[in-house]
Parts: C-alpha cells; sequence; structure tokens
C-alpha cells in the first residue's frame, strides 16, 4: 500500500482519471506549469499538457460556466477554484445554472461537472482566503457537497465525483494536504452519501467534517483520559448525507456533538443537529452541542485567528458538557 | 439606421442574395407562425390561463428564424427569457412549446421550466435563462467540448442588448477568443434592457460590435430585420466557428414592438420609439419583398391560425403534473 499526501492522492486521482478517460480535463487559474497555488496539479500538465489543463484568466463565473457546458456535452471537466471564497464570483452559475439545467429541462439534461476548492484558516490568511463555505450549497438542490478529510477519501471520494452525472463541490483544506495515510493500491471509489466511522466509542458521538476529524480525535484521546469514550463519525458527503450512519451512532452513545470549522450559525452542523432530534429525539439524554468558527470574519492576527476557529479544546468542552461533566 | 463600424476586426458586408423565393416564403411562414403563436400566448395570457409571467418575441422573429434556419444539425444554442421564437425556429413543435406554457407533461421542458426555461436537447436547445446573460458560459463549454473533440458543430449564444453589461459576457467573450472555442455570439440588440433604453445602460448601445472589438473577436453587423441578411450573416458566422478558427460576434440591431414582459404599459417608451418599431415590421418587409399577394396571404395566415389554434387545444388537453412529480429531475 502506497503512502500519498492528501494534496498526492487528489492529484493522483485526477491523473488516474484523465489518463482512463478523454472527456476528463481540469481547467483553473494557475493549475498548469505552476501546478495550482496549493501545488495539487503538479506535473499534470507535463503529463496530459495545455489542452487538458487548462490555465484560465481570472474569470470564475466563465470557468464554472464553461465546465457546466462541457459537461452538458457528455465531457467530465474538473473545475479547481482556486479559494472557496472565490466560489462567491461563481455562485450564479453554481446556484441557478449548474444545479437547475437537469430540473428545468425536466430530466433532458445531465451536468457532470466537479468544483474542487479548498480554503480553511489557521495560517493567517485573511478574512478572504479562509472562509469555510460549505453549507451554502447544501442548501440548494441539485448540488451534491463532499468535504473529505483524509487521503484515502480524497481519492476515493473525488473518483466518484468525477463519475458522478451531477455537479458536485469537493471542498479541500488548506492544512488538511501535507497529511499522509497508507491507501490502496487502486483508487477504491468512495460512494457519495456513506459516512465513515473514524473511531468507535459508547459515550458521546461526535459529527465531525474537514480538519475537525482531526480536532476531534485530538479532544477524543483527552477525554478518554477522563474516561469519556467517544465515538467520532465523519460523514465524507454533506449532500447526500448518510442520515443513517449518523442516526445509528446517537442511538448508540445516546449524546451527540457537530463540529466544523465553518461559522457555528447556520453551519451544516444546524442541519445535522436538527436531523438528529427529528430522527432520535427518544435516544438523546443531553442537548446537542454545536462546535464551530465564532460570528466573524477570519482576522489576520494569528491570536485573533485562532481565537475564532474552533480547537480541540473547544470539542472537548462540547463532549464534556454532553456528558455533565461540563465546568 | 445601422452605424458603421470602423474596425478592421468587422467583417464586410457585401450583399449576395442567393436564397430562392421558396425558401424565403419557407422563412416568411415561419415567422408568421411565430406572430400568431406570440399574439395566441398574449390573448391567453390576459384570459388568465397562463401562469408566471411571459416574454414575446414579436418584432424580432426575423433574428430567430434567419439564425436558427443557418444552424446545422448538432449546432446547441442557448436562449433567453425571450424564448419562444428561438425554440419554435430551431424546430421544437408549437403543441410542445404551448403545452409548457401551461404547464403540461407535454411541455417541451414537461412542466419544469415553463416559458423562461425552453428546452429541447435534441434540438440543440440547452435552455432559455431567465437570468440575463447567465446562458452565456454554458454556450464557451459547449463550444470547447466541441473542440476538444474535433467535431464540426457549433455553440450559439442568443442574448439582448441587455445583456453586454453583465459579468458573465464579458467573461466569456474572452475566453471564447482567448480559445477560439466553436460559438457565435447572437446580440439581438432591441436598444431596450427591460425599460432601461440603450443610451442610459450601455456607452456603445449604437454600436454593440465595439464590444466585441475589446476581445478582438470577428464581428458582423447585421440588419436583424431582414431575414435573408439574418440568415446570410448567420451562415457565414457559423462557417467561421465551424471551421475553428474562432468564434464570431454577430451584432443584430433589432425592434422590439411589444413591451418586455405581457402587460408591460410601456410608459417609458414614446409613440414615435413604438412607430419606428412597426414600420421596421420584418414579416411586412418580407412579404412586400416577396410581393405576396392578398389570396396568398389570406392561405398563409389560415394554415398558421390552425397550427396556433391547434397548440392550444393540445395543451389544455395535456396532462397536469402530479404535486409530487416536484420531487423528480433533481438529479441524475
Amino acid at each position: 500500500m502506497p503512502e500519498l499526501s492528501y494534496r498526492e492522492a487528489v492529484r493522483d486521482t485526477l491523473a488516474a482519471a484523465m489518463r482512463a478517460d478523454d472527456d476528463v480535463f481540469v481547467m483553473g487559474e494557475d493549475i498548469a506549469e505552476m501546478g495550482g497555488s496549493m501545488g495539487v496539479t503538479q506535473g499534470l500538465f507535463d503529463e496530459f499538457g495545455p489542452e487538458r489543463v487548462r490555465n484560465t484568466p481570472i474569470s470564475e463565473m466563465a470557468i464554472v460556466g464553461a465546465g457546466i457546458g462541457a459537461a452538458m456535452q457528455g465531457m467530465r471537466p474538473v473545475v479547481e477554484i482556486m479559494y472557496e471564497d472565490f466560489l462567491t464570483l461563481s455562485m450564479e452559475q453554481l446556484v441557478n445554472q449548474a444545479a437547475k439545467h437537469r430540473y428545468m429541462s425536466g430530466g433532458q439534461l445531465k451536468v457532470p461537472l466537479t468544483i474542487r476548492t479548498q480554503g480553511g484558516a489557521g495560517w493567517s490568511p485573511g478574512a478572504q482566503h479562509a472562509q469555510q463555505l460549505e453549507a451554502w450549497f447544501v442548501h440548494v438542490p441539485g448540488l451534491k457537497v463532499a468535504f473529505p478529510s483524509t487521503p484515502a477519501d480524497a481519492r476515493g471520494i473525488l473518483w466518484s465525483a468525477i463519475y458522478d452525472d451531477n455537479p458536485v463541490i469537493v471542498f479541500e483544506h488548506r492544512l488538511l494536504y501535507p497529511i499522509k495515510e497508507q491507501v490502496p493500491e487502486k483508487i477504491e471509489p468512495i460512494p457519495l452519501g456513506k459516512a465513515r466511522i473514524v473511531q468507535e466509542g459508547t459515550d458521546v458521538t461526535v459529527i465531525a467534517i474537514g480538519p475537525l476529524v482531526h480536532r476531534s480525535v485530538a479532544a477524543a484521546k483527552e477525554a478518554a483520559e477522563d474516561g469519556i469514550s467517544v465515538e467520532i463519525v465523519d460523514p465524507r458527503t454533506l449532500q447526500p448525507l448518510d442520515v443513517e450512519t449518523l442516526v445509528a451512532s446517537v442511538k448508540k452513545t445516546n449524546r451527540a456533538v457537530v463540529a466544523h470549522e465553518a461559522v457555528t450559525r447556520g453551519g451544516f452542523g444546524a442541519e445535522v443537529a436538527a436531523v438528529l432530534q427529528a430522527e432520535a429525539f427518544d435516544w438523546l439524554d443531553a442537548p446537542i452541542e454545536r462546535v464551530g468558527a465564532k460570528f466573524a470574519p477570519l482576522a489576520f492576527a494569528p491570536a485573533m485567528e485562532q481565537f475564532v476557529i474552533p480547537q480541540p479544546a473547544d470539542v472537548l468542552a462540547a463532549i464534556r458538557k454532553t456528558v455533565g461533566r461540563g465546568d | 439606421m445601422l452605424q458603421n463600424v470602423h474596425s478592421f476586426r468587422v467583417a464586410k458586408v457585401e450583399k449576395r442574395r442567393a436564397l430562392s423565393d421558396e425558401r424565403l416564403r419557407g422563412f416568411l411562414r415561419e415567422m408568421l407562425l411565430i406572430r400568431r403563436f406570440e399574439e395566441k400566448v398574449e390573448e391567453r395570457f390576459r384570459a388568465g390561463e397562463l401562469p408566471g409571467f411571459l416574454h414575446v418575441a414579436i418584432g424580432q422573429e426575423a433574428v430567430a428564424v434567419g439564425v436558427c434556419n443557418a444552424m446545422e444539425d448538432g449546432d446547441v444554442f442557448a436562449s433567453t427569457h425571450r424564448a419562444h421564437a428561438h425554440t419554435l425556429a430551431r424546430g421544437t413543435h408549437p403543441n410542445a412549446l404551448m403545452a409548457e406554457l401551461y404547464g403540461k407533461l407535454e411541455g417541451c421542458s414537461h412542466g419544469y421550466g415553463g416559458s423562461m426555461h425552453l428546452y429541447d436537447v435534441e434540438r440543440g436547445n440547452l435552455g432559455a435563462n431567465a437570468v440575463v446573460g447567465g446562458g452565456l458560459p454554458a454556450i464557451v463549454g459547449a463550444g470547447l467540448a466541441f473542440k476538444l473533440r474535433d467535431e464540426p458543430r457549433v455553440a450559439v449564444a442568443f442574448f439582448g442588448d441587455g445583456a453586454t453589461n453583465t459579468g458573465t459576457f464579458h467573461e466569456s467573450l474572452n475566453l471564447a477568443e482567448l480559445w477560439k472555442t466553436r460559438c457565435v455570439f447572437v446580440c439581438e440588440n432591441n436598444e431596450w434592457a427591460e425599460s432601461t433604453p440603450g443610451w442610459q445602460h450601455s456607452p456603445v448601445f449604437d454600436d454593440m460590435s465595439k464590444r466585441a472589438v475589446a476581445f478582438d473577436m470577428r464581428s458582423i453587423k447585421v440588419d436583424g430585420q431582414d431575414v435573408e441578411e439574418v440568415y446570410d450573416r448567420a451562415r457565414e458566422a457559423l462557417e467561421h466557428a465551424r471551421s475553428g478558427e474562432g468564434p464570431v460576434f454577430l451584432d443584430v440591431e433589432t425592434s422590439r414592438m411589444h413591451g418586455h414582459y405581457i402587460g408591460d404599459p410601456q410608459v417609458y417608451r414614446s409613440k414615435e420609439d413604438r412607430d419606428e418599431a412597426a414600420e421596421r415590421d420584418p414579416i411586412v418587409l418580407l412579404r412586400e419583398r416577396l410581393g405576396v399577394g392578398d389570396e396568398d396571404w389570406d392561405a398563409l395566415e389560415t394554415e398558421v391560425h390552425e397550427i396556433v389554434e391547434a397548440s392550444v387545444e393540445f395543451a389544455k388537453s395535456g396532462t397536469d403534473p402530479q404535486p409530487e412529480d416536484a420531487l423528480k429531475n433533481i438529479y441524475a
């Protein structure tokens, strides 16, 4: 089993899909010779050339829209949006066009488009390069949304996204790129809508996405020292959501924490909490706790940035609160 | 009325009248069908039978008929909120269009789209768009796919002068020219962006070719009320794009004879402006040119009338979707 970083896992998947299928191509800003602002597409230009690894102008509306048009002709474009903050520029194309062509045409069209983007705080990129906006897209029928947290998941989910016949937005996180793990020799597609139990436990379920999966693992270690057994579930895809696995876990542990780096208010955790109380109310022994960023833009100064985003200590505090051992 | 553009990028327009009278009579019939269809839509809307709100293309029939007849099988297009004419001209049956306006399953979008979201993928209609300028980027992408697969097909975007102020317009033309995608951009300049006249919304409203010049894109000026000229110039543009030499901007001057939407009192528009539009009625101009006498005209009217009436009958007897059908077709 090869060991790949998260960054290498994404690159490996793009290359494998492009080798397997002439209809797959990638486009985005600075992705060719430079290899992308995060280095994810390094080497692809050399192997596949400028027709299939397309450097674009700084035109997020046109890049996403061109992806939509090529996808409607049966190609499988993968568009990189350099920072997810820049998804705001392509919002119209994603929300009004990509998400709705199939529906408005009464089922005549498919839009097999994949959008890859990344973001996240923790390195002082400031308020316009660090947001976590995944929840916005979960609100739009017609889009699928994924947020893999490990190299193996990044590989299997990106492959499934490319071969899905719907527009899929795959969120990556800046701080996850160097994380390494052993991955299967051959890419194993992970169905969109299938959660992963990161670790089993009995006292409380932490449902976490992206970097919060790792911060929750750290928190769970500390909780274990207090004798609290934490189960961690990573939904991996936010839409469709594996409600069954989440609910089964909560029915087992009777307590739940939802955790993401995005702002808590109106975040994806709010949706999960609502689903859990509807599906597992009688099993819950404590209110569901939400962990996320404070309601503030992300400041540049590291001390302010770190204060706003959720830390392992915040997850731990939420865990302790649900089991009645909070302060 | 038409301005000359002093730019080397603008192709010389030479009048070559290659179409037979028979072909032009066919165009006349299509244009009259669109006109009477649109008038029927206005009538049925006012009678309260049609939900939503609607935009008719009365006055702009020659653009639709000229461009759509110049397209080949396999070519695709994106339309606008004013989409009925493009859809009919590209061959969608009036029954399927009228059924869509009535919200029936037999409609060309099966009741999911409506007037502003007409689709007919089999005939290359990739969708009418209710977001001004919203359809252009996907047309660039379709033209890119044709290029990457080396298919002799062209993707056509219809849009109005109002759309030339949107970001999607500028980003799309830039990308299309940069990548030489197989696209034709048809700017239907009726000099009204809803209620806002050209002079209030664009510094180049009287010469939209300047927009294309900014992207180094080949541009052709067209009198949109002359269907033969539209057809000729569209052929030229399509062949250029098809050959892979690059996209073309068709700067089409046309006239919106009615309001922005059905029921628009046009309080913002002078009588003179409306009269001027009526004087450039493309159907009257073509009839005069072909010298169609009263007897032939009446026969044509009768034929078209029957088709339009039949479409209303078809639509009214169509199938209403079940409410829960709303949950279908969200994902493939």
